[in-house]
C-alpha cells in the first residue's frame, strides 16, 4: 500500500520536476546508469548533493553493455538522465543511435587532448572525465611463489616462464581490453600485433568474460598476471592488496566518459552532474582511495599523492601511440570475434602449440641445430597466421555479416567456424612441427 | 506463430466434456498469465532465431548453422555430459542426508535440512569468490597441500570442476523433494513389507525408494536441467563451451546483432522440456498415492549407538563439504586482505559497518519480492498440478511445458523482453510500466516458477484420487474438495516449492539487473553486484552476501520447522 502511494507521490514529482526542469535551478532525482562500483560512485554521489542542494543522485549500476541496451530499449518513453562509464566505443554507439544529447560544458582547465587522446567527443555529445592507460597488473606473493620477473612489456608476458600464469578479459566482454587488444594492434601493425597477441595468449590461463574478473583473480591470487585498465590496480593498491602495476611503452590513455541521454527527464540535473565532475571539486573526487583515476584537469595533480601518475607531465605517457578512433570502430566486431574464435575457444589448442614451442626452443638454447630451428619457425609462424588480412577486417561485407546488414551474404555463425577451424587445424600443425624439432634437438 | 497449426486443435464439445467449467475458466486464466508474462516477452526477443539476415523472412538456416557449427556441438554434448554427471553426484550427496533425517531419529533433523538446502543460497559474484579462494588453483585447500605434499588437486578445473561445483550447489533440489516424498510414504507400505520378512537395504531398494520415486525424479530432472541451463557456474569456473554460456555470452555482446544466441536458447528450451517429458514418461503407469496420510511418513527408528556414530559422521561429513562455500563467504566477510594466502591477513568488522546503511532496503525489498513471486508460483504451480493430474483437461500438458520452458531461458532474455513489452505501457503518472517493481516480481514468479510446479506435481502424485472421491460423494464441491481435501495433503510439497522458489529468488540476478529502474527498488543480488566491481568492495560484498544467506536461512528453517509441526500435528508423534 504505502510502496503504491510513494511510487504515484514519486511519480508526480518527477513530473511536476520534468516540466519546469528547463527553466529553474537543478533540483529532484537525476539519474544515472553507470558500469561504475559503489565505490566510485558513492563519493561522487555525497560530494555533488553537497554542491548542489535540492538535488539527489540516483546510481544505477550495470555493466557497460546491459547499460547500453537499457537505454536503447527504453528510448521511447527514457526515464535516465545520464551515461556514465569508461569505454568511448560504448559512447560512440549511443551517440549512432542518436541517444545522446548535446551540451557544451562549462568547466574550464581542461586540454583537448590527454597524451594523444581527444578528452571530448568532437560533435559535443560525451565528454571525458578522466583518463586511463593499460597495462599490466601482478600480485607480488604469486610472483615470488612462482619465481615470475617483474613484467614490463607486452611481449614478456609471450617469455616461457609466464606460461599459464596469465588472464585477460575477452575483448569482446570488455570495452577497456577491447582497447587494450586495438591499441596493440595499431601501435604494432595488424600482422606484428596479432603476432604478439598470439604469443601473449598462448601463456594465458584463462580469458574471462567480465573485466573486473581478471583484477579480482589477481588481487586473489587465483592468477598472477592480468591485463587490467589502471586504475583497478591503484584501487586495489589503495585496498592494500598485495599487487603492482606498469604502464608497457606501447599502451596509450583513454578517457572514461560522461553523457546526457537523449530526452532526459531531468536535463538541468544532468547538465549540473556533468559540470560537476568536471569541475575542479568534482576532478578532486578522483583522487580517493577507492576510486584513483587520472583527472583531466592538469592542476588537480598538485594536490595528488607522491607518486600518483600524471600524463600530461610523466614521460611515459608522452611517447605513447596515438589512437585512431575511426579505424577501431569500424572493426570492432570483426577484431572481438576473431579474438573470440582463434583464442578463447582455442585456448587449449593455442596453448599446446606454445608449450610444444617453448620446450622446443630451451632444447635448442642447450643444443643447436639449424634443421630444428628452422622447424620453430615454421611452427611460430603457423600459430601467428590470419584468416583475415587488415583491409578485409573493415571491409564492408565482413562488417555486414555482424550488424545484420540488408544483403544477402556470409552469416557471422559460418565465418566464426571457418575461422575458428583455421585456427585449430594451424594450432594442431605448429604443435606437431615444434614436437618434431624438440625430437631433433634432443 | 505459425507454429500452432500444426497441432490439432480440439473442437468446444471436446473442450467442454474434458472438463468442468471452472478448472476451464482456471487453465485460460494460467494460460493467459503464461502468454502475458513468458511467451509475448520471450518472442519478442527469440523470433529472431528464425529470421534470415537481411531479408527479416522465416527460415530454419540458422539451426543449421547451430548443428554444422564444431563449437555449438561441442557445447551441446559438454551441457548434456555434465548435466548427468551432476545428477549423478547430486543424489550421492542428497541421498544420505534426506534418508537418514527422515528416516531415523535424528536430533537435529531440522537443523540438517535447513543447513543441507542454503547450498541452493549462493549470492552471485560473491559465492563464486569464496569457492577460489577456498577450491581455486591457489586456494587454501590446494596451497596447504602443495605445501605439505607438493601436488594440486584441480577441484575447479574443466568439466569435471563444473560437475564438482554444481554438485554441491544444486543436490538441495534431490534433497527438499525427496525428503518430501519420503515423509509421505505410507507406513502401513513399510510395516507390510516387514511383516513379509523384508528388512535393511532390500526394503530400502525395492518399496521406500520406489514409493519415493515422484519426489526423487521431480529433484533429479529439476537438477538436470538448471545445470542444462545454468551460466553462472560454468562462467565462474571460465568454462565457455557449454551452451548456456555461449548462449549468454553472444546475447550480451554490443554490436552483434546475430541470430544464434537466441537459436542456443531455442536449444536450451527444447533440451529443457525434452527432460521434463521423459521424466514425465517415467513415472508414468504407476500409481505412488497412498491414501493413509495420518502417519506422517515413514516410522522413525532409533540409532544403534555405533550406527548414530557412523551415521552423524557420514552428515557432518556431507555438510562440512557442501558449506564449504559459505565458510568461504564468512572468512571474505571479516577479512581485510585475502591474497595467495590459506587464510586472510587479518579480520576486521568493518565491512559489516559498511552495508549497514545500505542493507536494510536490500532486506525488505527481497523480502517482498522473493515471497510474492514465490506465493504466485505455489498458487499456479498447485493449480497446474492439479489440473494435470486430475483432470481430462485437453492441453493440459502444455501448461506444464510452458511454465517448465521458463526454466531453459536465460534470464537476460526475459529482463530485455519484459523492457520491450512493458516499457511502452504507461502506469498513470507516466512512468512506464516496466519500471514499476511489480514488473521485477512477476520476472522472478516466471523464472523460479518451474521449482514450485515440480514440487507441487510431485506431492499431489502422491495424494491418493478416492480421498478425494470420498469428500464429493459425501457432498463437497470440487472447490470445497480441494481446499479442504486437496491442499492440506498437498501441504508439505507446497511449501516445499515455496522455499525453493523464494530462496532461489532471493538471490537471482541476471533478469533483475535488467528490470532494476531504481536503487530503492533493488533486491540483495543488485545490491552485493553493485559492491563487488571493486577492490575495496569486496570484504562489503561479502557481508551483504553473509546477511543474505543468513536471512534466507532463517526463512528456510522457519518453514521447516512448520512443516515438522504439521506432521506432529496430524497425530503422529516419533
Amino acid at each position: 500500500m504505502t510502496r503504491s502511494l510513494a511510487a504515484t507521490t514519486f511519480a508526480t514529482v518527477v513530473l511536476l520536476s520534468s516540466s519546469f526542469a528547463s527553466a529553474q535551478a537543478p533540483s529532484g532525482k537525476v539519474s544515472v546508469v553507470t558500469s561504475f562500483a559503489k565505490d566510485v560512485t558513492d563519493p561522487f554521489k555525497r560530494a555533488f548533493e553537497k554542491a548542489v542542494p535540492g538535488v539527489t543522485l540516483d546510481v544505477q549500476n550495470r555493466n557497460t553493455n546491459a547499460a547500453v541496451k537499457l537505454i536503447e530499449e527504453t528510448r521511447s518513453n527514457n526515464q535516465i538522465d545520464l551515461m556514465w562509464a569508461s569505454a568511448p566505443d560504448a559512447f560512440e554507439v549511443l551517440k549512432g543511435k542518436t541517444l545522446l544529447m548535446k551540451y557544451s560544458p562549462q568547466a574550464t582547465g581542461i586540454p583537448d587532448k590527454v597524451g594523444s587522446f581527444p578528452i571530448n567527443d568532437k560533435d559535443g555529445f560525451y565528454f571525458g572525465f578522466a583518463a586511463s592507460g593499460y597495462g599490466i597488473m601482478w600480485n607480488e606473493r604469486y610472483a615470488r611463489a612462482n619465481k615470475l620477473p617483474d613484467p614490463k612489456e607486452w611481449q614478456d608476458l609471450a617469455k616461457p616462464v609466464f606460461f599459464d600464469h596469465v588472464a585477460i578479459a575477452a575483448p569482446s566482454r570488455s570495452g577497456t581490453t577491447h582497447l587494450t587488444v586495438e591499441t596493440i594492434l595499431q601501435g604494432e601493425g595488424w600482422d606484428k600485433g596479432w603476432r604478439t597477441l598470439k604469443e601473449m595468449s598462448g601463456n594465458f590461463r584463462q580469458v574471462m568474460d567480465r573485466s573486473f574478473g581478471v583484477p579480482e583473480g589477481v588481487n586473489s591470487g587465483q592468477v598472477g598476471v592480468g591485463i587490467v585498465i589502471d586504475f583497478f590496480a591503484f584501487s586495489a593498491q589503495a585496498a592494500n592488496f598485495p599487487v603492482k602495476f606498469v604502464y608497457p611503452s606501447v599502451t596509450t590513455v583513454v578517457p572514461a566518459n560522461i553523457g546526457i541521454v537523449a530526452n532526459a527527464p531531468n536535463a538541468a540535473g544532468a547538465k549540473a552532474f556533468v559540470d560537476f565532475v568536471l569541475s575542479p571539486a568534482g576532478q578532486e573526487v578522483l583522487l580517493e582511495p577507492t576510486i584513483r583515476r587520472l583527472p583531466v584537469n592538469a592542476d588537480i595533480y598538485a594536490k595528488a599523492p607522491k607518486d600518483y601518475p600524471n600524463p600530461f607531465k610523466d614521460p611515459q605517457f608522452q611517447k605513447m601511440i596515438s589512437f585512431d578512433v575511426d579505424k577501431s570502430e569500424a572493426r570492432t566486431a570483426v577484431v572481438d570475434t576473431l579474438f573470440d574464435q582463434i583464442v578463447t575457444f582455442q585456448l587449449d589448442g593455442l596453448k599446446a602449440a606454445t608449450k610444444s614451442i617453448h620446450d622446443a626452443e630451451a632444447a635448442l638454447a642447450k643444443k643447436d641445430n639449424a634443421k630444428a630451428r628452422a622447424l620453430v619457425t615454421e611452427a611460430r609462424d603457423l600459430v601467428a597466421a590470419m584468416p583475415v588480412s587488415e583491409t578485409q577486417a573493415s571491409s564492408e561485407e565482413l562488417r555486414a555479416a555482424f550488424t545484420g546488414g540488408k544483403q544477402k551474404g556470409a552469416r557471422q555463425s559460418e565465418l566464426e567456424q571457418q575461422w575458428s577451424s583455421f585456427a585449430r587445424e594451424r594450432y594442431a600443425q605448429a604443435k606437431t612441427k615444434a614436437d618434431e624439432a624438440l625430437k631433433l634437438a634432443r | 506463430m505459425g507454429g500452432f497449426a500444426l497441432f490439432h486443435l480440439p473442437t468446444i464439445g471436446q473442450l467442454r466434456r474434458s472438463a468442468t467449467p471452472g478448472q476451464f475458466a482456471l487453465a485460460l486464466a494460467i494460460f493467459i498469465f503464461l502468454i502475458l508474462f513468458l511467451v509475448i516477452p520471450v518472442g519478442t526477443v527469440i523470433y529472431v532465431a528464425f529470421t534470415e539476415r537481411g531479408t527479416g523472412s522465416f527460415t530454419l538456416v540458422n539451426f543449421q548453422d547451430f548443428f554444422s557449427n564444431d563449437l555449438f556441438m561441442r557445447s551441446l554434448w559438454n551441457s548434456i555430459w555434465v548435466s548427468a554427471m551432476t545428477v549423478v553426484w547430486a543424489s550421492v550427496i542428497a541421498l544420505p542426508l534426506a534418508y537418514l533425517t527422515t528416516r531415523f531419529e535424528f536430533r537435529g533433523a531440522v537443523l540438517i535440512q535447513t543447513l543441507g538446502f542454503l547450498p541452493l543460497v549462493m549470492p552471485p559474484f560473491v559465492g563464486a569468490v569464496a569457492l577460489q579462494m577456498l577450491f581455486g588453483r591457489n586456494g587454501t585447500f590446494n596451497l596447504l597441500l602443495d605445501d605439505t605434499f607438493g601436488f594440486k588437486i584441480p577441484f575447479m578445473e574443466g568439466l569435471s570442476g563444473v560437475v564438482f561445483v554444481q554438485a554441491l550447489h544444486y543436490f538441495p533440489f534431490i534433497l527438499v523433494n525427496l525428503s518430501t516424498s519420503l515423509r509421505n510414504i505410507d507406513r502401513s507400505m513399510e510395516e507390510a513389507a516387514q511383516n513379509l520378512g523384508c528388512s535393511g537395504f532390500r526394503l530400502f531398494r525395492r518399496v521406500v525408494f520406489p514409493l519415493a520415486m515422484p519426489g526423487f525424479v521431480a529433484g533429479a530432472s529439476l537438477v538436470f536441467v538448471k545445470v542444462f541451463d545454468d551460466l553462472a557456474t560454468p562462467l565462474l569456473l571460465n568454462v565457455k563451451e557449454m551452451l548456456a554460456p555461449q548462449a549468454y555470452l553472444r546475447v550480451t555482446s554490443i554490436g552483434i546483432a546475430d541470430p544464434m544466441g537466441y537459436v542456443i536458447s531455442v536449444m536450451l528450451i527444447v533440451g529443457s522440456v525434452l527432460v521434463v517429458w521423459l521424466s514425465a514418461q517415467a513415472l508414468k503407469g504407476k500409481d505412488y498415492a497412498t491414501v493413509q496420510r495420518g502417519g506422517g511418513g515413514l516410522s522413525k527408528r532409533k540409532l544403534k549407538p555405533l550406527e548414530g556414530l557412523m551415521a552423524y559422521s557420514v552428515v557432518v561429513f556431507l555438510l562440512a563439504l557442501v558449506l564449504m562455500p559459505h565458510f568461504g563467504l564468512l572468512l571474505m566477510s571479516f577479512a581485510t586482505v585475502w591474497s595467495f594466502s590459506p587464510l586472510p591477513d587479518a579480520f576486521t568488522l568493518s565491512h559489516y559497518g559498511r552495508v549497514f546503511d545500505d542493507s536494510w532496503v536490500y532486506v525488505k525489498n527481497t523480502l517482498i519480492y522473493a515471497s510474492m513471486a514465490a506465493g504466485i508460483d505455489v498458487v499456479i504451480g498447485t493449480a497446474i498440478a492439479y489440473l494435470m493430474l486430475r483432470t481430462k483437461l485437453i492441453g493440459r500438458h502444455w501448461l506444464d511445458w510452458l511454465a517448465t520452458a521458463a526454466l531453459a531461458i536465460p534470464g537476460v532474455v526475459i529482463g530485455i523482453g519484459y523492457l520491450r513489452t512493458f516499457y511502452d505501457i504507461s502506469l498513470p503518472g507516466g512512468a512506464p510500466l516496466a519500471s514499476f517493481w511489480m514488473i521485477i516480481v512477476l520476472a522472478l514468479a516466471i523464472r523460479r516458477l518451474p521449482y514450485a510446479l515440480r514440487a507441487c506435481v510431485a506431492a499431489l502424485q502422491q495424494v491418493s484420487v478416492s480421498l478425494e472421491e470420498a469428500a464429493e460423494n459425501m457432498g463437497a464441491t470440487k472447490a470445497r474438495t480441494v481446499r479442504r481435501i486437496v491442499v492440506p495433503l498437498m501441504a508439505g510439497g507446497i511449501l516445499a516449492g515455496f522455499v525453493t522458489s523464494f530462496s532461489t529468488a532471493a538471490v537471482e540476478l541476471s533478469a533483475t539487473l535488467m528490470l532494476v529502474q531504481a536503487n530503492a527498488d533493488a533486491p540483495l543480488a543488485y545490491g552485493i553486484y553493485v559492491f563487488m566491481q571493486s577492490a575495496a568492495g569486496r570484504g562489503a560484498g561479502a557481508a551483504l552476501g553473509v546477511v543474505a544467506v543468513v536471512f534466507v536461512g532463517l526463512c528456510a528453517f522457519i518453514t521447516h520447522l512448520i512443516v515438522e509441526r504439521s506432521q506432529r500435528s496430524k497425530g503422529f508423534e516419533s
